[in-house]
């Protein structure tokens, strides 16, 4: 049970982090076909082969630049660089918290390119993407606080290795990251921003002017994303790593359940719904944490 | 010792030298410049001096200085209560004469028998309060010397008394060098009044009816925080004889708690929290010098300075608890309004707030890792807000407007100022410059203590995030052509501050590892007996990120502006109508030019829905504290 355990301890510092940054956008991206395949299953579609996500970003790195001004990229350069260095972070064990506004840090530039282009299409993606981030920080704020209550460090470290199951002493917290998992995977109810279904819109909010190359590398740190943010469900169950990736994996397949079953919120909604899901959920768990010690 | 004394009667003596009539403009920028250099200077002299050292204490034969800040009190009393009679403002004048009464009679009855064993000292905190106000305050008194001719020529109306501005700002600065290095409470009391009275003139600069109402509500205000703090001197000297800082400090906490409470209740006035945020968000009608100084280096910064210094005397009681409630509330409400409003100088103003509003909390909280935080937040925010306000002054001539939706491809009109400003919200904001730091280390003080604490800060921090990257978004917009370039009217004294306030916002976070193993940690250290525990892979991991940053960043765009060619430009996509590229065929062959708004979010955080909820929430946490600091 512990092999799992054992493989990572092995490992140094550097070379997990280097395990991430190769491993992950392997991982994302098949996640990303698997999701794309089920998703038409669902919707009684044939659906493209597993493989496809990757055939896609082959494709889109081959494409001619075509830019509408010359600084456009750069944010995107950077939030990549940004995704993958709190992913690396996180998977090395260091700081939750570190991480956590180091991919703040990421999603800002994101939104930044989104306004330089100066677009309207763009700039209202840009403008519903900070609401998006507003909508859901709190809630992955909490989560580290959460986890610092029950373990007593933000080390991720720590944190796996802690010998309770952290979800039986966070399951408002858990419930709370889910609501939010949602936002940040860019499913619906919540893809205000952009979405992932070509179906949806032809013109794709914030990435609207991206293309050719810029995109690829848009898709490629989303699947950055998603296994740092996969990586922090697995800490909730991480006391059985086996377990833990079972539940990872589950959570995911639920997101896709929940975005085949849902028709997108207005950003009211999104916005309000996912505070005071935060509050009830979130701040009731770490209320009553605080009051048991 | 001498030092301290200089800092104080430099700034003085110069703010008199301003008022002489016959000296030209060149003679004053250069006195002005020699002045900036012995200010920048001195501070950096007593740091170094007192590297090593614990906190110095120094006796001053004081009874001649005693009878002259009582002598200029009373003056400054006298021309206050003309003043309130004459514009029938009859509450200022009430509050003014109710003050003078506490202490004329509070000198008369118990002035003769007081023992001062010393009155001025020097530590580790008060170095840094002087290098903050050496540094910053006198690069913004630079500024003005550029600024005022500007600002003249542009509001034809305003009598021109740009003499008696500069006397008022440097008398400033000599103020908060005061009140940094008093040991003595009736000085430190002193010099207090003298930054109340300072900025009431300075707010009410304009002498138009809107400044000179903000100008009132401002020294109401503060002249409310001011009787309190005398209450609290009578009542910290009729019940334990103390009449000194560092004695306090050393006193059995339950008998002076109420004196405690009463000095932290001046500081919040001062510091503008809530429920006395008002007069901030209204000082804003005075020119830019007037608001980058209150909001940076003095005013706010010394009631936060207060509040930090009798913190301790409040530890782990009720009152503490409240306060902690108090800058919390405040550091909410105002990242909230924030979001809803799109003049400049007003979201300026609530951050600070804001901002403020975490330093109150941390001193509330009050362990080595809370005002750790505390220390650095105020360091951070002093360099980048002030730089902030002297880029929005600047941009509000060239644009003819404060407000944020005017501010669309600022960044091709204006590029260099625009750069600088966004230094100055990289520092406000961006991981991992300056407050980002500070919050890092205030969420893990606060989830220690208080996790209440650490939810408002979730939900504060998203806030800030908010308005922040829209307004960033909106002045780092390009488009395609050519817009006009208006920077070359900037004057050679606007650029030389900002570069270096620029260079400093750079340098405090680069040098933050510095400031906080040899100056912040031996503070700590005296009044803690310890250092907080911070995690030497996560200082380096955040330092590999910020000069990652300064160097890709510059790189970065260089790279994009001269060496990449490889791509194929074309116009924004406008639904395939597009005529050029800020105009589109609308319907009935049309043209609609387009315009991008930021998303306000009235509905939700305007200022009237939750002003007062703050004022009102917070009026309650206040009654608590001095209630429980009664019984």
């Amino acid at each position: 049970m512990n092999e799992l355990y054992a493989l990572i301890k092995s490992l140094s510092v550097p070379e997990r982090m280097l395990a991430f940054v190769i491993l992950a956008p392997l991982a994302g991206g098949l996640l990303s076909g698997i999701d794309r395949k089920l998703s038409a299953r669902l919707q009684g579609r044939y659906g493209p082969p597993v493989l496809q996500p990757f055939y896609d970003v082959m494709k889109l790195l081959r494409k001619e630049r075509i830019i509408v001004n010359k600084f456009q990229d750069f944010p995107i350069v950077l939030f990549l660089l940004f995704t993958i260095f709190s992913g690396a972070l996180f998977f090395a064990g260091a700081d939750l918290l570190l991480t956590i506004f180091g991919l703040a840090l990421a999603g800002t530039f994101f939104v930044l390119g989104g306004f330089c282009v100066s677009s309207p299409y763009s700039h209202l993606g840009a403008e519903r993407e900070i609401i998006q981030t507003v909508a859901y920080e709190p809630m992955v704020i909490l989560m580290a606080v959460g986890m610092y209550q029950v373990t007593g460090s933000f080390r991720v470290g720590t944190i796996a290795h802690h010998h309770a199951p952290l979800i039986l002493y966070l399951p408002g917290v858990f419930a709370g990251f889910l609501y939010i998992l949602t936002i940040k995977f860019r499913k619906s109810p919540f893809d205000l921003s952009m979405s992932h279904h070509a179906h949806q819109e032809i013109v794709r909010g914030i990435t609207t002017e991206f293309s050719g190359p810029a995109l690829a590398l848009i898709e490629i740190t989303h699947w950055y994303e998603v296994m740092l943010l996969l990586g922090m469900v697995y800490l909730f169950f991480a006391f059985n790593p086996w377990l833990a990736v079972v539940m990872a994996l589950a959570t995911y397949l639920f997101e896709i359940f929940i975005d085949m079953n849902y028709a997108r919120f207005k950003w009211q909604l999104t916005f309000m719904s996912a505070w005071l899901f935060t509050a009830v959920a979130g701040v009731s768990n770490i209320i009553v944490l605080s009051l048991m010690r | 010792m001498n030092a301290l004394i200089f800092l104080i009667v430099f700034p003085l003596a110069v703010s008199f030298l301003a008022l002489v009539p016959p000296l030209s403009l060149a003679v004053r920028k250069g006195v002005g410049v020699c002045v900036n250099i012995v200010l920048c200077a001195v501070p950096i002299y007593l740091l170094v001096a007192n590297l090593d050292q614990g906190p110095a204490y120094f006796h001053l034969e004081s009874t001649i200085i005693d009878i002259g800040m009582l002598i200029v009190e009373l003056f400054i009393a006298g021309y206050l209560i003309y003043i309130s009679f004459t514009s029938k403002r009859y509450l200022t004048a009430l509050l003014v004469i109710v003050q003078s009464v506490i202490m004329v009679s509070f000198e008369f009855t118990s002035g003769h028998g007081m023992q001062i064993e010393h009155s001025l000292f020097v530590d580790k905190f008060s170095i840094i309060m002087a290098l903050i106000v050496g540094i910053i305050g006198s690069a913004i008194c630079l500024y003005a010397i550029g600024y005022l001719p500007e600002y003249h020529e542009h509001y034809r109306e305003v009598k021109d008394r740009r003499r008696y501005f500069a006397f008022l700002m440097y008398l400033f600065l000599a103020a908060m060098f005061g009140i940094v290095f008093s040991n003595n409470l009736m000085w430190l009391y002193f010099f207090w009044e003298i930054t109340t009275v300072c900025s009431f003139l300075l707010i009410g600069y304009r002498d138009d009816e809107p400044s000179r109402e903000s100008a009132f509500r401002a020294l109401n205000m503060n002249l409310v925080g001011g009787v309190v703090f005398a209450i609290g001197l009578v009542n910290l000297y009729s019940s334990s004889g103390i009449m000194e800082l560092d004695k306090l400090l050393q006193t059995d906490k339950g008998m002076v708690l109420l004196p405690a409470v009463c000095l932290a209740f001046a500081g919040l006035v001062k510091s503008a929290q809530f429920p006395f945020s008002s007069w901030l968000t209204g000082a804003m009608v005075a020119p830019t010098p007037v608001s980058a100084l209150l909001h940076s280096s003095t005013m706010v910064k010394a009631g936060v300075y207060l509040i930090l210094r009798v913190a301790p005397v409040m530890e782990n009681t009720a009152a503490a608890k409240m306060l902690t409630l108090i800058g919390g509330v405040s550091f909410l409400v105002t990242a909230l309004i924030a979001i809803s409003q799109s003049n400049a100088k007003k979201v300026l103003a609530y951050s600070t707030i804001s901002n403020l509003g975490l330093i109150v909390a941390c001193a509330g909280v009050n362990t080595a890792a809370a005002v750790w935080s505390a220390i650095l937040l105020i360091i951070f925010h002093a360099v980048a807000k002030s730089l902030l306000f002297l880029c929005v002054g600047i941009v509000e001539y060239k644009l003819d407007s404060r407000d944020i939706e005017d501010m669309d491809y600022l960044i091709m009109r204006l590029p260099k100022l625009t750069a600088v400003m966004m230094t100055g919200m990289a520092g406000m904001f961006l991981a991992p410059f300056g407050m980002i730091i500070s919050k890092f280390i205030t969420l893990r003080a606060f989830v220690e203590s208080n996790p209440a604490m650490a939810i408002i800060l979730a939900y504060g921090s998203a806030a800030t995030i908010f308005f922040w990257t829209k307004w960033m978004g909106k002045i780092m917009s390009i488009r395609h052509g050519v817009a006009e370039v208006v920077e070359h009217r900037v004057s050679r004294w606007e650029w030389i501050t900002l570069g270096i306030l620029a260079v400093a916002t750079v340098v405090v976070c680069l040098a933050f590892p510095f400031f906080s193993f040899h100056v912040i940690n031996p503070y700590l250290l005296e009044v803690f007996g310890k250092t907080p525990v911070v995690d030497a892979f996560n200082v380096m991991m955040v330092f590999i990120i910020m000069v990652g940053l300064l160097i890709i960043l510059p790189l970065g765009l260089l790279f994009y502006a001269f060496v990449d060619k490889n791509y194929k430009r074309v116009g924004i996509y406008l639904g395939g109508g597009n005529i050029d590229n800020i105009t589109f065929e609308g319907a009935m062959a049309s043209t609609q030019p387009i315009a991008l708004k930021n998303y306000y979010l009235e509905k939700y955080f305007g200022e009237e829905r939750l002003f007062n909820v703050g004022v009102f929430v917070s009026l309650t946490l206040m009654i608590i504290m001095f209630g429980v600091a009664v019984i």
